[in-house]
């Protein structure tokens, strides 16, 4: 796997990877593509230049851990495996079938360089924690990343892993809020509103840092702000447009866990480009 | 009459679609009905009661175990409350909560969990619940059902709302066999035979009904008499019936779409060691997490069709 920090280079991979979940998602006839595609930046950048993490050593003791909290987001993860090698790019299309590795959440089972089977809401946060506080314990220079949506931190245990990070300024660890304004029913907004979000994390004694979350220069600051900042845990507050990229699933709550038609798949790959 | 001209076993609607359309008319029918829902609304079908009556529904995000606590609050304000989710989240999320707030309270909240089992398919086993009646049966002095087609659930769920006590009760992602007919009377605690036999006895709940009629026809093409009874109440659970299929068959097969170490199997072999201990076996998910699959992937590959109860029938008669 080839690291890089040229925005270019890093969006011709968010392309790819955003190829790769319509496809997958079209081809299995289930999933969630909104919540996948808001998210490609993020990984993206993470995966391709931010985090410590070696494809054929996936179980190197330093490497950055990343949590996927928001486990029905699972294409956009199987597809920044497939393009970093840690699983074949060729199986995808197998994705939520019998006996493929691209299970519907994610699952440590079948792929090894998950950090956690997710799927239940709620949990990684405070998951990642523990990891963090791991490193910290054995003076590792790991660092831990855990991605939550913004209708997942409606579950309490959220705000009592947020309580902990900020008590216990847990500064190795970095929560990325993906902040689509859509769930599962509808949106936020009129479901169970959270905003304001970065008053929230901020009065639980976090540093806060909102930003356009598709915006991967300011991704690449915002996760180097967080490295340089000691004594907090560092939550950015990524605004993002659910279904980005695909205009007709663009901020259109249908396509939380809905799959394209294959003439939709058709579109959304013209859409996206090569 | 064969089992398969007695049972058609048409395709019917899922039980939580059953059990959606059920709470519009039980909230046409009285005011006093309200419905809690944690971000799962279109899955569980409450959304068609909240549009119905938005004032009586209650959005409580995706926050599982405070929708419980908040639904106890409502049901001890008098209401006949319903709170709905997955299985998985509701149970798992919300236990503490079900346990102090409504078992121990002696709180008649009315607790659905859809998507129960393994047969909801692609979304794979973080939403799939195959220790949900292992929880609600350890739930002290709740009732639990878990009905086996679309006319069950519509009957059980109106039944369930004025029963003075809390209920839990499983319904399933997809379409099932129509096993009853429209006017099917229905008895809390009662279970239903649906097939008389002389050499063995299939016992089941939910989906897996079906399937042990399916069973009962395969072996009934091999002279064998077996009969089926739907366990539509898991707790209390109907001993009279069980004892006199010991009793009547000297041999039992329990099928369901759940861990066999703590489900319905455990607790009908219980009665069968109080009164008439016979040979019996167990059928349904071992010691381990399933996976992704389309629904009729999943029930094949875990050996959840008529034909796979067929054999363990075979194994149990072979015993007696
Ligand atoms: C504990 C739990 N409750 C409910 C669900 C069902 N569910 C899956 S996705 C989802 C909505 C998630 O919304 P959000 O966190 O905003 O994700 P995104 O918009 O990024 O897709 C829900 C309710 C679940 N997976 N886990
Ligand atoms: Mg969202």
């Amino acid at each position: 796997m080839q690291k890089t920090s040229d925005i270019g280079e890093l969006q011709a991979i968010a392309r790819r990877v955003r190829r790769h979940i319509v496809t997958m998602i079209g081809a299995a006839k289930s999933g969630h593509p909104g919540g996948s595609l808001s998210a490609v930046e993020t990984l993206v950048t993470l995966y391709f230049d931010v985090m410590r993490h070696d494809p054929a050593n996936p179980k190197w003791p330093e490497r950055d851990r990343f949590i996927l909290s928001k486990g029905h987001a699972a294409p956009v993860i199987y597809a920044v495996f497939a393009e970093a090698g840690y699983t074949p790019a060729d199986s995808l299309n197998t994705l939520r079938s019998l006996g493929s590795i691209y299970q519907g959440h994610p699952d440590r089972r079948f792929i090894p360089a998950f950090e956690a089977s997710t799927g239940s809401l709620g949990v990684g946060l405070s998951l990642g924690l523990g990891m963090a506080e791991a490193a910290r314990l054995d003076k590792s220079p790991a660092r831990v990343f855990v991605m939550l949506g913004d209708g997942e931190i409606q579950e309490g245990q959220i705000w009592e892993a947020a309580m902990y990070g900020g008590f216990h300024k847990v500064d190795n660890i970095v929560a990325i809020v993906d902040y689509n304004k859509i769930q599962l029913d509808g949106f936020v907004k009129d479901i169970m509103e959270v905003a304001p979000l970065a008053d929230k994390w901020r009065s639980f004694g976090w540093n806060v840092i909102e930003l356009d979350g598709h915006d991967i220069a300011a991704l690449q600051q915002a996760f180097a702000d967080a490295a340089a900042m000691k004594g907090k845990p560092t939550v950015l507050i990524a605004n993002t447009i659910k279904g980005k990229g695909v205009s007709f699933m663009e901020n259109n709550p249908k396509f939380h866990g809905v799959a394209p038609t294959k003439d939709e798949v058709e579109k959304a790959l013209q859409e996206i480009g090569a | 009459m064969s089992v398969k001209e007695k049972f058609e076993l048409k395709l019917g609607a899922a039980t939580r679609e059953a059990f959606g359309k059920a709470l519009v008319e039980l909230g046409k029918a009285d005011s006093n009905v309200v419905v809690c829902d944690a971000d799962l609304s279109k899955s569980t079908f409450t959304h068609l009661f909240a549009k119905e009556f938005p004032e009586r529904f209650f959005s409580c995000g995706i926050a599982e175990a405070n929708m419980v606590s908040i639904g106890a609050g409502l049901a001890s304000s008098g209401k006949i409350a319903f709170v709905a989710s997955f299985s998985a989240f509701v149970l798992n999320k919300g236990f503490e909560q079900l346990r102090v707030n409504v078992a121990y309270s002696q709180i008649p909240l009315k607790v659905v969990g859809t998507h129960s089992g393994i047969s909801i398919g692609e979304d794979g086993p973080s939403q799939m619940s195959v220790e949900d009646l292992s929880l609600a049966c350890s739930l002290a002095g709740f009732t639990v059902i878990s009905p086996a087609d679309e006319v069950a659930t519509f009957e059980l769920v109106k039944l369930a709302a004025y029963h003075d006590g809390p209920i839990f009760l499983r319904a399933g992602r997809v379409k099932v066999p129509a096993i009853y007919a429209p006017g099917q009377k229905f008895e809390l605690g009662k279970a239903i035979t649906l097939i008389e036999g002389k050499d063995i006895t299939l016992i089941s709940t939910g989906l897996m009904v079906a399937e042990c009629i399916r069973a009962a026809a395969i072996l009934e093409d091999e002279g064998v008499s077996a009969g089926v009874i739907d366990i539509h109440t898991i707790k209390p659970i109907d001993r009279e019936a069980i004892a006199n299929a010991a009793k009547n068959t000297g041999c039992i097969v329990v099928a369901e779409e759940h861990f066999t170490s703590c489900g319905l199997g455990v607790r009908v072999a219980q009665v069968v060691c109080e009164t008439n201990p016979c040979v019996m076996e167990f059928h349904g998910m071992g010691d381990y997490y399933a996976e992704s699959g389309t629904p009729e992937e999943v029930l094949v590959h875990y050996k959840m069709t008529g034909k796979d109860v067929a054999v363990t029938a075979r194994k149990a008669l072979a015993r007696k």
